[in-house]
């Protein structure tokens, strides 16, 4: 059988500075795409209702919530996940040194709000701070360490290339 | 040694920042099916009629699967829940059919069309209700099919799937000693785990009958025994694997979801099958934490010592009763907090409702009865006049008093719960009961409440520990502990580089679990991994240094004791120069001439619980655990009259730790537990109609912390070593949640001059109770 269907069609999307092809129904999720398709597992699933933040990624420079885009959205955008931080982000680095974690399962798509806060507005202060980071939930940690991680990160200067 | 005190980074840290860290869904399989779960929109039915002709229609669909294709009872104490639903229905979101189909899409369109007609039955969402004369009995079947499961006692006929009970002293004389008295009644309804990571399983069967099964479980090696069990295959055909887990709070402890993979599987022939879980089910149909209704009488004499307790709790387990009959248990051993009460009268009972069915929940139910007891305590002070802290310190249980089941307590198996009380009044520069006036219509209050715990794990419990090495000598530490959050690898690694003075970054662990390649760890729970575990390493450790001193020796030809081992290398004590790094040895040695002395050096070291003992049914006499951990926390927050809002300013924990292996992690692992603590004390639970529909089934309705809506956290430290315990530790994992929702709670009774006696403590629940003038 060989057929042209309209069930489902071809989309190029931009991640992580690279060009990838995927065959995707209408109704598909960024998120599932991300992780079914291109293998990028670091987005999760927390909730896939908007709610917990663990799927985020940076769509044009802003962090997104990535359960809730369809992938035939982000053509044409910019996608950026944790793995295309590559451990160059200095919000990584804060992240362990300020053990910002204890599962791991939120921490992407904390880490990609941070670091899209870090590009974005490195001179926010604390209110601007609580204000991005209040999209994601994390269980295990108390905040506190997160909080500091990203401190450390904004008292830096971007190195924006 | 120096190893010890060291703060180190997590083993996995640089993993879980680059996404590289993967999770059970993280993998996917060639020739992956999927499955995905009806269930029960009812909170008690009977299943009259199941039609899946429909859904077989569908093109892509392998299967449909209900209770009848497995009748099989499961569960870990009593065999009392069916794997999917078999003519009734306990609880809404009880799983009751089955899809396996080509990909997800097409398994919800043929769940879609599955036909179930229900007739509904009354709903018992109270135990209070569920032991009324005439309720309905849930599981007519316990107590006659299960006789002789040790240390469970169900009541045949009634809706109790247990019940333990501790008899102490004179309770009459007892009462006769006191001058003050409270009694009160408290109800905390259930609430749920929500670790970020949802839970979900998948199997594959080989042809010749070997089971694969991957999974989030907190417990690979419970799934293991259990599916043997359940469907009679020899236990060293199934593999269980975990890889590293996104948080399980007790929550994953249950096994569910591996045994309906399985039968998804089996269905199938064998093929491999992801069972998809979405974060509602997750809340509605997995198991949650208890609910609890309680009722406690305290009596102190004259100087405030107390001299008699009645306590009764009522554990509410929902529809089944997995864990929960040693909930009850632990509940009724632990019942009094850390407190010695000479005389004491205390019933813990497990009742069945139709809510969704409760498993262990950080801390085992410690965090429940705590809330109700340290809230009489308060009551109980102010009637007697004396200061809160004050009055816990005359009570504090200390060397030589008796817990509730008749252990003496020493500073070794229960550590200084005094120095704890006088090191928090300074750390909290604790302000005494008087609300402080801030501003016209704010006040500034604290709340105090201690915490103790012993885990009641089986007198049995095992754990292990494998050593191999790497030709640069670094070690591989092989352990069966799962890696969930409370970063037991790395403490585990931390342990094994004191024993052998080596840097932490030359021992290796493996996060995944594989029920075959790794010793059985009993479970990933009740804070015992760096005790069970950490035994097994340290004489996993002996056991490589004494092979490389053994092999040392002969290479050298001096005597062993002649050897020292530190920094990767063994040496002659009085002649350092004359050395042999690991790496040259731990394969076996080659001399210089050729000659080959010893083998390949392979550590082990093997650990199971001792001394612990049944509960004597008629007075609980018995030893519970090995140990209790004790501590004190006290909540500050500014209370706004006008509308009965508050702000948490801070929040302090005092716990003695027993040794500080790595501090900053303890810290964060007490500061983790405070944030649960107060998520559960101030908005968390699952809000159920009068039918039994949970209404509260997405993170949009149930709500958590976010930033920004955390005080500070505080903790400090004392150390009493546990003497059997690796280099002192004691547990602590979960403590840090135990005490919260009670400090919150008198904070807030003095602040709005009410008596608070539920979870959660929102502003509309403190505007209701002062409204009807209770104080």
């Amino acid at each position: 059988m060989f057929e042209f269907t309209a069930d489902k069609c071809l989309i190029e999307l931009d991640v992580n500075g690279e060009n990838k092809n995927a065959i995707v129904r209408p109704s598909d999720l960024l998120l599932d795409v991300l992780r079914n398709q291109f293998g990028l597992t670091g987005a999760k699933p927390g909730c896939k209702n908007g709610d917990c933040g663990s799927c985020t990624i940076i769509m044009d420079g802003w962090p997104v919530k990535s359960c809730l885009v369809l992938a035939v959205e982000a053509v044409g955008h910019t996608i950026l996940t944790v793995e295309g931080l590559a451990g160059t982000s200095p919000v990584q680095k804060a992240f362990v040194d300020y053990h910002a974690f204890q599962c791991g399962y939120c921490t992407s798509g904390f880490l990609m709000v941070c670091h899209s806060l870090w590009m974005m507005k490195s001179d926010a202060d604390e209110e601007e701070m609580e204000d991005w980071l209040q999209s994601n939930i994390c269980r295990c940690t108390s905040y506190k360490e997160i909080r500091k991680a990203m401190e450390s990160v904004l008292l830096q200067n971007p190195q924006k290339s | 040694m120096s190893e010890l005190r060291r703060n180190v980074q997590r083993k996995e840290s640089w993993d879980k920042v680059t996404g590289n860290a993967k999770y059970c869904d993280d993998f996917s399989v060639s020739g992956m099916l999927t499955a995905r779960i009806l269930t029960s929109p009812h909170g008690h039915a009977i299943i009259k009629r199941i039609d899946t002709s429909s859904a077989w229609s569908i093109p892509g669909v392998k299967a449909v699967i209900t209770g009848k294709d497995f009748p099989v009872l499961c569960g870990v104490l009593l065999r009392d829940r069916p794997a999917l639903a078999i003519d009734r229905v306990r609880y809404c979101g009880e799983p009751v059919a089955l899809v396996v189909a080509l990909d997800e899409e097409t398994a919800l369109k043929a769940r879609d069309l599955i036909q179930v007609e229900y007739e509904p039955l009354p709903v018992i969402l109270d135990p209070a209700d569920a032991l009324k004369e005439g309720a309905p009995i849930l599981h007519p079947q316990v107590g006659v099919l299960f006789p002789d499961v040790k240390d469970i006692y169900p009541i045949h006929g009634t809706n109790i799937a247990s019940h333990y009970q501790i008899r102490r002293g004179e309770i009459q004389a007892g009462w006769k000693a006191c001058e003050y008295q409270v009694e009160e009644d408290y109800y905390l309804p259930p609430s749920d785990h929500l670790a970020m990571e949802v839970r979900t399983a998948r199997a594959q069967i080989s042809a010749d009958g070997k089971v694969k099964i991957t999974t989030t479980s907190q417990a690979p090696f419970s799934v293991k025994k259990q599916i043997a069990e359940y469907f009679k295959i020899p236990a060293g055909q199934i593999e269980v694997h975990v890889p590293l887990v996104g948080g399980g709070f007790g929550g994953k402890a249950s096994v569910m979801l591996e045994i309906l993979a399985y039968i998804a599987s089996r269905k199938v022939g064998g093929r491999p099958v992801r069972l998809v879980i979405t974060r509602e089910e997750d809340l509605q149909s997995a198991p949650c934490r208890l609910s609890l209704r309680s009722k406690i009488k305290l009596g102190a004499d004259c100087q405030g010592k107390i001299q008699a307790a009645e306590i009764t709790y009522w554990l509410d387990c929902g529809a089944y009763s997995d864990i929960a009959p040693n909930m009850a248990k632990s509940m009724a051993s632990n019942g009094t907090g850390p407190y010695y009460i000479p005389n004491l009268f205390c019933n813990s009972f497990c009742v069945y409702t139709n809510h969704t069915y409760a498993t262990s929940y950080r801390s085992f139910g410690h965090e429940s009865f705590t809330y109700c007891l340290e809230r009489a305590m308060d009551r109980l002070a102010d009637r007697s006049g004396i200061d809160p802290l004050e009055f816990r310190l005359i009570n504090a249980i200390r060397p030589g008093d008796l817990t509730p089941t008749q252990v003496q307590c020493t500073p070794s198996n229960t550590g200084n719960l005094v120095a704890c009380l006088q090191k928090v009044k300074d750390l909290a520069k604790w302000q005494g009961t008087a609300p402080i006036k801030i501003e016209p219509n704010k006040v500034r209050v604290q709340g105090v409440s201690c915490l103790w715990k012993s885990a009641s794990p089986p007198t049995n419990a095992v754990s292990g520990a494998m050593i191999t090495f790497n030709p640069d000598g670094s070690l591989n530490l092989n352990t069966g502990v799962v890696e969930m959050g409370s970063g037991n690898k790395t403490n585990l690694a931390q342990i094994l580089a004191a024993k052998m003075k080596l840097d932490i970054s030359q021992i290796h662990v493996v996060y995944d679990v594989d029920t075959r390649l790794n010793p059985e760890h009993w479970k990933t729970v009740a804070s015992l991994s760096g005790y069970m575990a950490g035994n097994a390493v340290c004489q996993a450790a002996d056991d490589v240094l004494e092979q490389i001193r053994t092999i040392a020796a002969q290479a050298f030809e001096c005597q062993k004791q002649e050897l020292e081992i530190a920094d990767g290398m063994v040496f002659i004590k009085n002649n350092p120069n004359c050395y042999l790094l690991f790496k040259d040895i731990v394969a076996g040695y080659k001399a210089p001439d050729g000659r080959s002395i010893g083998e390949p050096v392979l550590g082990r070291g093997g650990f199971m619980l001792k001394g612990l003992s049944i509960l004597d049914q008629e007075t609980g006499k018995g030893k519970p655990g090995p140990s209790w951990t004790v501590g004190v926390q006290i909540v500050e927050l500014e209370f706004d009259k006008r509308d009965f809002t508050y702000r948490l300013i801070e929040a302090y924990t005092v716990i003695d730790c027993g040794a500080l292996i790595n501090p900053q992690a303890i810290s964060e692992m007490i500061a983790g537990g405070m944030a649960m603590g107060i998520g559960l004390a101030s908005r968390e639970y699952l809000s159920y109609d009068f039918q039994g529909v949970l209404q509260s089934p997405t993170l949009r309705t149930y709500k958590l912390l976010h930033i920004g809506q955390e005080p500070d956290y505080r903790v400090g430290l004392v150390q009493t070593p546990q003497e059997d315990a690796p280099y002192g530790i004691r547990s602590l994992s979960e403590h840090g949640i135990i005490g919260i929702p009670a400090a919150l709670g008198n904070a807030l009774s003095r602040a709005a001059k009410v008596n608070c006696t539920q979870l959660p403590l929102t502003p509309e629940y403190l505007w209701s109770i002062s409204q009807k003038g209770q104080a």
